[in-house]
C-alpha cells in the first residue's frame, strides 16, 4: 500500500496552480489529502501529478460575505468547527462539520476537499445543497460561481473542469430550525443515510448518487438508493423516513 | 522540517509517505503504521501541535512545519508525559502498537479541551482503534491525565 | 517463600519503553534489508496457466523475483501442523502457487526490491494467467458439494468426527419436550492492530540465521527453519519482538513468506524484509468462525437437559494447515457449564475456496457457546420458565468435580473438568446486573461458559541471579501484550525474594531460550507461569544450599527475603544473592567486588573440587512444566441492551462479568484481559463481519468497511472475579487470555432477542439484519 509514482508540484499562489492544472495532463489537486492520499495508498488513484495547494499563502481565510459565509480552500475542517463566526452565522455548518470522521482527520481535512470529493454520502455536499450555497471555481479562464445545485453530478463527480480549482465555498446563513441528523454504523463513518433540515428544505445524503432535496412530507419520493454491505435500497428509505421524522420533530 | 525540534533533511521521493520518512529515514520508529488509509490512528503525530495522520501526508508535504512524534514527548532518562504517564498508571496499553498514535491524540484533545467531559473523552479517542483493552483503561488515563496535566 | 508479589496489580514493568515509543516490532527494523512485496491470487479459484515475471525482473530496483519453480522447496507441501487420524483428507498449501490457486490472496510471486514502492510497482508487472474455475464459499454449498475444491476430495470433506456420551437416540425418543434448531456462525478476523511482518539475515561468516518474526511461536519456527534449510537448530535464531497484538492467527507454521523471507536473505546475502499491509492482511491471515450447527433437544418439563444432539459443520477455507483443532474445540465446549447426561455431537470439516482457518481468540468456543446458550433460551422460552432458573437447573455443582463430559479434547485426553464454581458465578452475574433498566426495547441477556486453558506439551523457563543482585529470567513463549514482564517477574521475585523491578524478562527469542511451543489457547500463565515458579524454586534452592555451606546453618533454616539468604528468625545473619551468585562460579568474577567476596584463597567451607558431582555453575537453574490436561476456567457474563426499533442502532446499558480463572496472579493485567476480551466480542457480534461475494471475493478488506468497534460502540465493563484455584498445577492458576470473548456473541443475541421481539439464531448481528428480521419481506 505505497502511492503510486507522480510528479509532484507545489504552486505558491494561486494563479500558479491554475496554470499548472491548465497546462498538465490528468493532474489531482491534493488539499487536505484525506480522501486521495488513501487512494494512492491502495493505487485506486493514480494520477500522473499531483498539484499540492497547501503551500498556498492566504486560502485559508473564513469570512463573512452576502449574508453567509465563505470557507475558503484551505481552511481545515477543525477551524472550521471552531470558528465562533460560523457558530454564530450558521451554526448548521458547525453541526455538521463535527459529524465529519474525527477531530484528526479534520484537522487536515478541507471544507472545500470534501465538496470537491462528493461522495454521496458525505454531509458537507448536503448542507451546501440544503442551504442553496455555491462554489467559487477558479482556472486561466477565469472565475466562475457554480450553484450548489448545478455542483454535484453523480458518485464523486462535479462540475469542476480538470482545469478549475475550487477556491471558495460559500454558505449562506442558516435559518432556524435546522437539523443534520445521520445513522453511521460507528461514530464517524460515512452515514447510511443522512438527512439536512434548513427550515422548510430537505437535503438528504447517502440515499442517492449526490446529494438531493426532498420534500419533507414525502421524503423517499423518486428516490432509488443503492445497496451495499451495511443498508439494502429498502433500509436506506425506511431511514430517510425515521431520520426526515427526527430533523423535523425538533 | 523539523522533527522533535531537530532540523531535518527533506525526503528524496516525492512518493514517500511522512509514516515511512520519519520511521525508514530518521530512525523514529515509534509512530506506527497500521493501516495506511486513516482508519486506525496509530501513526498520529502533532503538525504544528494539533494531531494528524502521518500516513495521509508526503513526507514533502512537512517541509517547513514542525512535527512532534512519541519519542519527542519526554526526553530519554526523563519522566514521562503526563498523558504517558497516564496510560502507564491506568494499564491503558497491553501490546503498545496503537499506543503511540492514542497518546499523540490525546495530547491533541487535551490541549483543546484541559478538562474534557466523558463525551469529549470518547469524542477525543475515536479515532483510534485498540484491539487489546477494551479501551475502558483508555478513557481513565485520559482523566487521568488531564488531573496529572495541571499538577 | 512468601507469596508478596502474587496476586497484587503490580504496575506493568513493559509499558515505560513502549510508551516513549522505543517498543521494538518487526517492522522497526532496517538495517539495511531489501523489502519485499507477494503477488497473491485475485481470484477464489483458478487454475494458473502462465507466470511471466520478466518484465518485474527488468525493473530497476528490483533485486529478485521469485516463482515455485525458483524455489528449492517449491514443490513442498506446506506441513499440517496437527495431524488427527479423522482427518482423512488433509491438503497444504505451497509456499508460491504454480498449479492452482484456492483463495483469493493465495500467494503466487515473490518479488523482492530496494525498497516497497518498487517492489509494489514490479509486483504490476508481473503476468499471471488464470483460468476460473467454480467457487464454494458456504459451508452450507461446500457440504453439499456443489463444486469441490480440491479435485481428489470427495465432497469437499477434509474430516468427520462423531462422538457420543450416553445414548442420544433413545433418550431423545423418550423425553417429554424436544426442540430442533438452527445456529449459523459467519466468519470472523482478529485484526491484531500490527498486520504480520518477517525480516531476516543471513551471516555467511557464522553461518548463521538470524530471523525476527512477529510470530506466537518463533521455537517452532526455528525448527522448520532448520530443517527446511538443512541447518542444526543453533545456527538458526528466531526471535518474536515485541507483536502488536496475536489473537492466535500469528500461528500457522508456516506463512510462505516466514519461508521466502528468510530463503532470499540467504540467496541474495543481504537482510530482507516483508511487512504485510492491511489490504493484504484481510485476505492472507487466517480467519475463523464460519459453522452452521443442526441440533436437537430433550427435556424434562423443568427444564432439565436429557439429551443434546448437535451436528455441524466447519468452515475450513481451502486448506487444514491446523488440521481440525477448531471442530474439536467446538465439540468439546457445546455442553460448556451444563450436565448434560445424554450428548452426541458429529462435525464434518469442509473446504472452502476462502482463506485457511485457525483459532482466533476463543477458537472454536464463541460458536459452542452460542449454541448451548441459545439453546437454553429456546427451552426457556418454550416451558415459558425464567431463563436464569433453566440455566440453574442444569448446572454442574461444586461436588461433581473432576467432572467427565465424555468427548476428546484437543490435546488427545478427554474433557475432564478440574475445578470450578458455576453456581455462584450464575447468582454473582445476577445480583450484579441488578433491576431492569426503564424503558421499552430492552432486553436482558445472558450466557456462562467454561474454558480448557493451559493446554500442554510443556514450556520451560530459566532464571539467573547475577553477581550484581538482579534477576534474568527467560521463556521461549513470546509475547503480545499480555503482560509477561510483570506477572513472570511477580512469580520469580515471590520464589526469591526480591523486588519486581530487580527481574528483567525476556521472552520468544530463542538465542534465551530454545524450547517451547507458544503463546496461544490460554496457556502461557499456566504453563511458562509454572515454569518460571520451578526454574525460580530451584535457584532458590541452590541459593539455601550454597548459603548453607558459607553460614554453617540447614538450608531448612534459611529464607529468601529482601535480595538475601537469611537464618529465619534471625536476619541479621544471612548474606546478599549478589554474594552467592559471585560464589556460585568457581572461576569468580574480576568487576563488583565479587573477587574479594570470595577468593578461591580464602577458607574453604566444604571439602572436595570447587563444583561436586551434579552441580552446575552460576545462581542459575532451568526448570520446565508439563500439565496433565487442561485445566477449566469459568464464566458468567449478563447485560442490559437498548434496540432502537425505528434505527435499530443498539445500545448496551449495562454488561458484567463474573470471572473464574483460578488464582489471580495479577488482577490489574486480567481484568484487561477480560475488557479487551470482550470488546472483540461485541466488535464480531455486532459490527464486524467478513462479506465474501459468491465469488469468493472479500467485499471489505479495509478498517473503512470491516468496521472494528471504536471507544464510541464499547460500554464500560464491571468485572468480579471468583477464584477456584486449579488442583493441576501448583500456583492453581487457570488462563484467562480468550475467556472475555467466548459468550459475548450468546448475551448480546439473548438481549437483542427478547428487546425486539425477534428470534436470533445467527451471528453476526448488524442494524440491516435487525431490520430484515424485524419486517420480513
Amino acid at each position: 500500500m505505497k502511492p503510486p509514482r507522480f510528479e509532484y508540484h507545489a504552486p505558491a499562489t494561486t494563479d500558479e496552480a491554475c496554470a499548472l492544472l491548465a497546462s498538465l495532463e490528468d493532474a489531482k489537486v491534493l488539499a487536505g489529502g484525506q480522501s486521495l492520499v488513501p487512494l494512492l495508498n491502495f493505487r485506486l488513484a493514480r494520477p500522473a501529478h499531483l498539484v499540492d495547494i497547501n503551500r498556498i499563502g492566504g486560502l485559508n481565510r473564513i469570512y463573512e460575505r452576502d449574508g453567509g459565509v465563505a470557507v475558503q480552500a484551505l481552511a481545515r475542517q477543525s477551524a472550521v468547527e471552531d470558528s465562533d463566526l460560523i457558530a454564530r452565522a450558521c451554526p448548521l455548518l458547525t453541526a455538521a462539520v463535527r459529524l465529519v470522521a474525527h477531530r484528526v482527520i479534520r484537522n487536515r481535512g478541507t471544507v472545500c476537499g470534501s465538496l470537491a470529493h462528493a461522495d454521496p454520502a458525505s454531509e458537507l455536499p448536503a448542507v451546501l445543497l440544503a442551504l442553496g450555497g455555491h462554489v467559487v471555481a477558479r482556472s486561466v479562464r477565469g472565475e466562475r460561481v457554480i450553484d450548489a445545485g448545478g455542483l454535484f453530478q453523480g458518485v464523486m463527480e462535479t462540475a469542476l473542469a480538470p482545469d478549475e480549482l475550487l477556491v471558495e465555498a460559500w454558505f449562506p446563513a442558516s435559518p432556524a430550525p435546522f437539523a443534520i441528523v445521520e445513522e453511521s454504523r460507528r461514530h464517524g463513518d460515512f452515514a447510511l443515510a443522512g438527512v439536512v433540515r434548513a427550515a422548510d428544505r430537505l437535503a438528504l445524503f447517502g440515499v442517492a448518487p449526490t446529494p438531493v432535496l426532498a420534500d419533507s412530507r414525502d421524503p423517499v419520493r423518486g428516490l432509488q438508493p443503492s445497496g451495499d454491505l451495511e443498508a439494502t435500497p429498502q433500509f436506506r428509505l425506511h431511514l430517510v423516513r425515521v431520520l426526515t421524522e427526527k430533523a423535523f420533530a425538533a | 522540517m523539523r522533527v522533535n525540534g531537530f532540523a531535518h533533511p527533506a525526503a528524496a521521493d516525492p512518493r514517500r509517505l511522512l509514516s515511512d520518512h520519519l520511521r525508514h529515514d530518521l530512525g523514529l520508529t515509534g509512530t506506527h503504521v497500521g493501516c495506511e488509509h486513516g482508519v486506525c490512528g496509530c501513526c498520529t503525530v502533532l503538525l504544528d501541535g494539533a494531531p494528524v495522520r502521518s500516513c495521509l501526508m508526503l513526507a514533502v508535504q512537512a517541509e517547513g512545519h514542525d512535527i512532534t512524534t512519541i519519542e519527542g514527548l519526554a526526553a530519554d532518562g526523563a519522566p514521562l508525559h503526563p498523558v504517558q504517564q497516564a496510560f502507564h498508571e491506568c494499564h491503558g496499553l497491553q501490546c503498545g502498537f496503537c499506543t503511540p498514535g492514542f497518546v499523540m491524540s490525546v495530547v491533541g484533545l487535551l490541549a483543546q479541551h484541559p478538562n474534557p467531559t466523558a463525551e469529549q473523552v470518547d469524542e477525543g479517542i475515536s479515532g483510534n482503534l485498540c484491539r487489546c483493552t477494551g479501551y475502558a483503561p483508555i478513557r481513565r488515563a485520559v482523566v487521568r491525565a488531564a488531573e496529572l496535566s495541571k499538577k | 517463600m512468601t507469596m508478596r508479589w502474587f496476586g497484587e496489580r503490580v504496575q506493568r514493568v513493559e509499558d515505560d519503553r513502549l510508551l516513549r515509543g522505543h517498543g521494538r516490532f518487526t517492522d522497526d527494523i532496517d538495517e539495511g534489508a531489501l523489502e519485499s512485496v507477494l503477488v497473491r491470487s485475485p481470484y477464489a479459484h483458478a487454475r494458473i496457466l502462465s507466470i511471466d515475471v520478466t518484465a518485474a525482473r527488468a525493473m530497476p530496483g528490483v533485486v529478485a523475483v521469485y516463482t515455485a519453480a525458483d524455489l528449492p522447496f517449491g514443490h513442498t507441501d506446506l506441513p499440517i501442523l496437527i495431524p488427527h487420524p479423522n482427518l482423512t483428507h488433509g491438503r497444504t498449501q505451497r509456499c508460491l502457487a504454480s498449479e492452482v490457486v484456492r483463495y483469493v490472496g493465495e500467494a503466487v510471486v515473490f518479488v523482492v526490491a530496494e525498497t516497497r514502492a518498487i517492489a509494489e510497482d514490479a509486483a504490476e508487472l508481473v503476468q499471471v494467467e488464470y483460468e476460473s474455475l467454480p467457487v464454494v464459499i458456504t459451508p452450507e454449498s461446500a457440504a453439499r458439494a456443489d463444486h469441490l475444491v480440491h479435485d481428489d476430495v470427495p465432497g469437499n470433506v477434509a474430516a468427520e468426527l462423531i462422538q457420543e456420551a450416553g445414548s442420544v437416540e433413545a433418550s431423545l425418543a423418550s423425553a417429554p419436550h424436544r426442540l430442533r434448531l438452527h445456529f449459523r456462525f459467519e466468519r470472523g478476523a482478529a485484526c491484531p492492530m500490527e498486520a504480520r511482518a518477517v525480516w531476516a539475515r543471513w551471516s555467511t561468516a557464522e553461518h548463521k540465521l538470524t530471523v525476527y518474526d512477529s510470530t506466537q511461536s518463533p521455537t517452532s519456527i526455528r525448527g522448520g527453519l532448520a530443517v527446511l534449510f538443512g541447518l542444526p537448530e543453533s545456527n538458526v535464531e528466531v526471535i518474536a519482538p515485541d507483536v502488536g497484538g496475536g489473537f492466535g492467527p500469528k500461528i500457522m507454521l508456516f506463512y510462505p513468506d516466514e519461508l521466502l523471507v528468510p530463503f532470499a536473505a540467504m540467496r541474495l546475502g543481504r537482510p530482507v524484509k516483508w511487512t504485510e499491509d492491511r489490504q493484504e492482511h484481510f485476505t492472507a491471515v487466517n480467519q475463523e468462525r464460519g459453522q452452521v450447527h443442526e441440533v436437537e433437544v430433550g427435556f424434562a418439563g423443568d427444564g432439565k437437559l436429557l439429551a443434546l444432539d448437535v451436528d455441524f459443520i466447519h468452515d475450513g477455507g481451502a486448506y487444514t494447515p491446523y488440521g481440525i483443532i477448531l471442530p474439536i474445540i467446538t465439540a468439546a465446549q457445546v455442553p460448556g457449564p451444563y450436565r448434560v447426561p445424554n450428548y452426541r455431537v458429529r462435525f464434518r470439516d469442509v473446504y472452502t475456496n476462502a482463506t485457511p482457518t485457525s483459532p482466533y481468540r476463543g477458537a472454536g468456543r464463541p460458536h459452542a457457546c452460542f449454541v448451548m446458550e441459545r439453546t437454553l433460551d429456546a427451552i426457556a422460552a418454550q416451558l415459558e420458565l425464567d431463563r436464569a432458573e433453566v440455566r440453574r437447573r442444569n448446572l454442574i455443582q461444586p461436588d461433581e468435580f473432576p467432572y467427565e463430559v465424555g468427548v476428546g479434547w484437543q490435546d488427545g485426553n478427554r474433557v475432564v473438568y478440574d475445578s470450578g464454581n458455576y453456581p455462584v458465578l450464575l447468582e454473582k452475574a445476577l445480583a450484579n446486573l441488578g433491576p431492569r433498566p426503564a424503558g421499552d426495547h430492552v432486553g436482558m441477556g445472558l450466557g456462562m461458559y467454561v474454558e480448557g486453558t493451559g493446554v500442554g506439551p510443556y514450556e520451560g523457563a530459566h532464571v539467573q541471579v547475577l553477581v550484581s543482585g538482579k534477576v534474568v529470567a527467560a521463556t521461549g513463549i513470546p509475547n503480545q501484550g499480555q503482560a509477561h514482564a510483570t506477572v513472570w517477574a511477580q512469580i520469580v521475585a515471590d520464589q526469591l525474594g526480591v523486588d519486581v523491578s530487580d527481574v528483567e524478562v525476556s521472552s520468544g527469542d530463542t538465542r534465551r531460550f530454545p524450547w517451547g511451543v507458544g503463546t496461544f489457547a490460554s496457556r502461557g500463565a499456566v504453563t511458562a507461569g509454572n515454569a518460571m515458579a520451578v526454574a525460580a524454586g530451584m535457584v532458590a534452592e541452590k541459593a539455601k544450599r550454597i548459603a548453607s555451606d558459607h553460614l554453617e546453618v540447614d538450608p531448612a533454616d534459611l529464607e529468601l527475603v529482601g535480595g538475601k539468604v537469611q537464618v529465619k528468625g534471625a536476619p541479621d545473619r544471612g548474606m546478599p544473592l549478589a554474594a552467592i551468585a559471585v560464589l556460585a562460579n568457581p572461576v569468580r568474577y574480576a568487576f563488583g567486588g565479587g573477587t574479594e567476596a570470595a577468593t578461591q584463597f580464602s577458607a574453604r567451607p566444604r571439602p572436595g573440587p570447587p563444583l561436586h558431582d551434579g552441580e552446575q555453575p552460576g545462581l542459575e537453574a532451568t526448570g520446565y512444566y508439563s500439565p496433565p490436561g487442561s485445566t477449566w476456567a469459568a464464566g458468567c457474563h449478563a447485560a442490559y441492551v437498548r434496540v432502537d426499533p425505528k434505527t435499530f442502532r443498539m445500545e448496551i446499558l449495562k454488561y458484567v462479568v463474573i470471572h473464574d480463572c483460578g488464582r489471580v496472579i495479577n488482577p490489574l493485567v486480567v481484568e484487561g484481559q477480560i475488557e479487551g476480551g470482550v470488546a472483540q466480542g461485541i466488535g464480531g457480534a455486532f459490527y464486524e463481519r467478513l462479506a465474501y461475494d459468491d465469488e469468493g471475493q472479500l467485499r471489505n478488506a479495509s478498517f473503512m468497511e470491516f468496521l472494528m468497534p471504536y471507544a464510541t460502540e464499547i460500554p464500560a465493563i464491571e468485572i468480579d472475579h471468583i477464584e477456584t484455584p486449579s488442583p493441576l498445577n501448583p500456583l492453581g492458576v487457570k488462563g484467562a487470555g480468550e475467556a472475555g470473548v467466548i459468550p459475548v456473541g450468546a448475551v448480546l443475541a439473548s438481549a437483542i432477542e427478547e428487546a425486539l421481539g425477534v428470534a436470533i439464531t445467527e451471528m453476526p448481528l448488524s442494524p440491516l439484519k435487525l431490520f430484515e428480521l424485524s419486517r420480513p419481506s
